[in-house]
């Protein structure tokens, strides 16, 4: 008899596999550098530790502002989506369609100086989570839309058969399945509402990547400057794919036998 | 405990699927049978409460079934209604689809729906698929355990939809018996089956839903043996012919 067994590759074959691709990596990036005979100088940054800090901040505040207000808008077009009432569902589609069809910065322009300024919104960083949130917004309603309808109808039948009133049905069955399928995607989006979030300097908000702008018109260290802040972003993200396996766990009961198997 | 069935209509998009049903029944265990497409699923689940007709009366006991809402959900929690598969709930454990309806249906005690649920699996053999996810069960046991948490909240009547269609035949014996096993304990259910065995030595009546109509009802030792019906004769030959 013949048994397969999933075995996982062994302590030695991982690190030896990690430690190759990090020095193909920085190797291809210190043979770039080298060979234009740029000397890279990080020292200059320290004086702006305050600056850069504040920034940092900055982009992380107006992120989880944009996550919340855009899983708000998300739900609700989402579910707006397949409204009765045709006025809502064709509102909620047309929203999707012509936000995930035109660039965010052409949104941003749009919206902060011509609705913005007819609307009389001047808080540029409130406008920042807005238009951020609209944006990511219809994103995340294509998520749970796609979501919802990958439900399979008769867990609905089944809910119905034993009781449960609508209310409970949402809350056990609906919900738990839903985030299980979602999650990832959903904090994939998350990811992108950080990085886009840089876009909002060109309306003068504040935050990493408008910082950066402005400490690179003063020490003209262009290319220390970005590599720095591209670091900062990315060490922003990773965290973001590490909450999201922690959150995985919780709630892919699939995964969460397979832990045992 | 008797169902009386009054001209129930239904028509799903232009198409009669039910036409003016009527009938009644003192239900110990009838076995409803007839051709694909002949309305049995749908007559089942307008007596389950879950699809309302389009006309007509459903009695049970003589009481009047009002199918709204509010009426509809209380009835819901004292019928029992097993599907003909995935009708587990699948981000639930075995456990965990056995103590949803007690808790969050019946407001039970976590610890007694747990005392409950823990006497069923083992009287049923499932002890050791307590905290299995669906997609780790055999047909058969998702089948067992869902009638398990069916009954475990005593319902006045058990609705079985084709319980054992989409099983094997070894799994299909495994269900029925204990089918057979509960309708002894006086269980009252009611199945759509296609297992002529079944209906034939475990059920007390048969009902025989044909042309959107019951076309013959009666004792399962007498209908099998003497079909009054040209219809029902010609589906038992069709039936019977491949038997062994
Ligand atoms: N939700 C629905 N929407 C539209 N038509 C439906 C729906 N449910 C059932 N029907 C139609 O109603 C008719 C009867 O269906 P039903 O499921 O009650 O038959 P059945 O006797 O249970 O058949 P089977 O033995 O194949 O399960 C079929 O023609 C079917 O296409
Ligand atoms: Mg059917």
């Amino acid at each position: 008899m013949k048994q397969t067994v999933n075995k996982e590759p062994s302590l030695v074959n991982k690190a030896a596999s990690a430690f190759i691709v990090a020095v193909v990596m920085i190797g291809f990036l210190w043979f770039s550098v080298t060979s234009i005979g740029l000397e890279l100088d990080f020292s200059t940054l320290s004086q702006y530790r305050q600056r850069l800090w504040e920034g940092f901040l900055m982009t992380v505040i107006i992120s989880l502002a944009s996550l919340i207000v855009s899983l708000i808008i998300g739900s609700l077009t989402a579910i707006g989506q397949n409204a009765r009432i045709l006025a809502i569902s064709y509102f909620c589609r047309a929203y999707v369609q012509i936000i995930r069809g035109t660039p965010l910065l052409v949104q941003i322009y749009f919206f902060y100086y011509i609705i913005g300024t007819a609307w009389g919104i001047d808080n540029r960083y409130v406008a920042g989570v807005v238009i951020l949130s609209i944006f990511e917004g219809a994103y995340i309603s294509e998520i749970i839309r796609g979501g919802l309808a990958s439900i399979d109808h008769q867990q609905y039948e089944v809910a119905k058969s034993i009781g449960l009133t609508p209310a409970k049905t949402l809350q056990l069955v609906t919900f738990p399945i839903l985030m299980a399928r979602i999650l990832p995607a959903l904090t994939g989006q998350f990811a992108s509402i950080i990085k886009d979030s840089s876009l909002l300097s060109v309306i003068a908000v504040i935050e990493l990547t408008q910082t950066v702008q402005e400490i690179s018109a003063d020490n003209f260290r262009m290319f220390e400057n970005y590599f720095f802040v591209g670091v900062l972003y990315f060490i922003l993200t990773f965290s973001v794919s590490m909450l999201s396996r922690v959150l995985e766990r919780r709630y892919n009961h699939e995964y969460r036998v397979n832990q045992y198997l | 405990m008797n169902i009386e069935l009054i001209n129930i209509c239904k028509t799903f998009q232009a198409e009669l699927v039910l036409k003016d049903v009527s009938g009644s029944f003192d239900v110990h265990s009838i076995a409803v049978i007839g051709p694909s497409g002949g309305g049995k699923s749908t007559l089942l689940r307008i007596i389950g409460g879950l699809l309302t007709p389009d006309s007509g009366t459903l009695k049970m006991d003589g009481e009047i079934i009002t199918f709204s809402k509010k009426y509809l959900h209380s009835y819901r929690r004292n019928i029992g209604f097993v599907f003909q598969s995935r009708g587990l709930f699948e981000h639930l454990t075995a456990m965990e689809n056995m103590l949803l309806p007690l808790v969050h249906a019946f407001g039970m005690a976590k610890s007694q729906a747990i005392e409950i649920s823990s006497k069923l699996f083992e009287r049923f053999g499932l002890s050791d698929e307590k905290n299995k996810y669906p997609f780790q069960l055999s047909g058969g046991q998702q089948q067992r355990i869902a009638i398990a948490r069916a009954v475990a909240v005593k319902p006045k009547l058990l609705l079985l939809d084709e319980p054992t269609s989409a099983l094997d035949p070894e799994y299909t014996a495994e269900v029925l018996n204990m089918l057979g096993e509960l309708q002894n304990d006086g269980l009252k259910t009611i199945i759509v089956t296609h297992e002529m065995g079944f209906a034939k030595n475990a059920c007390e009546k048969v009902v025989f839903l044909a042309n959107k109509q019951i076309v013959e009802s009666g004792d399962s030792s007498q209908i099998f043996k003497h079909p009054q019906t040209a219809e029902l004769q010609l589906f038992l030959n069709k039936i019977l012919e491949w038997k062994v």
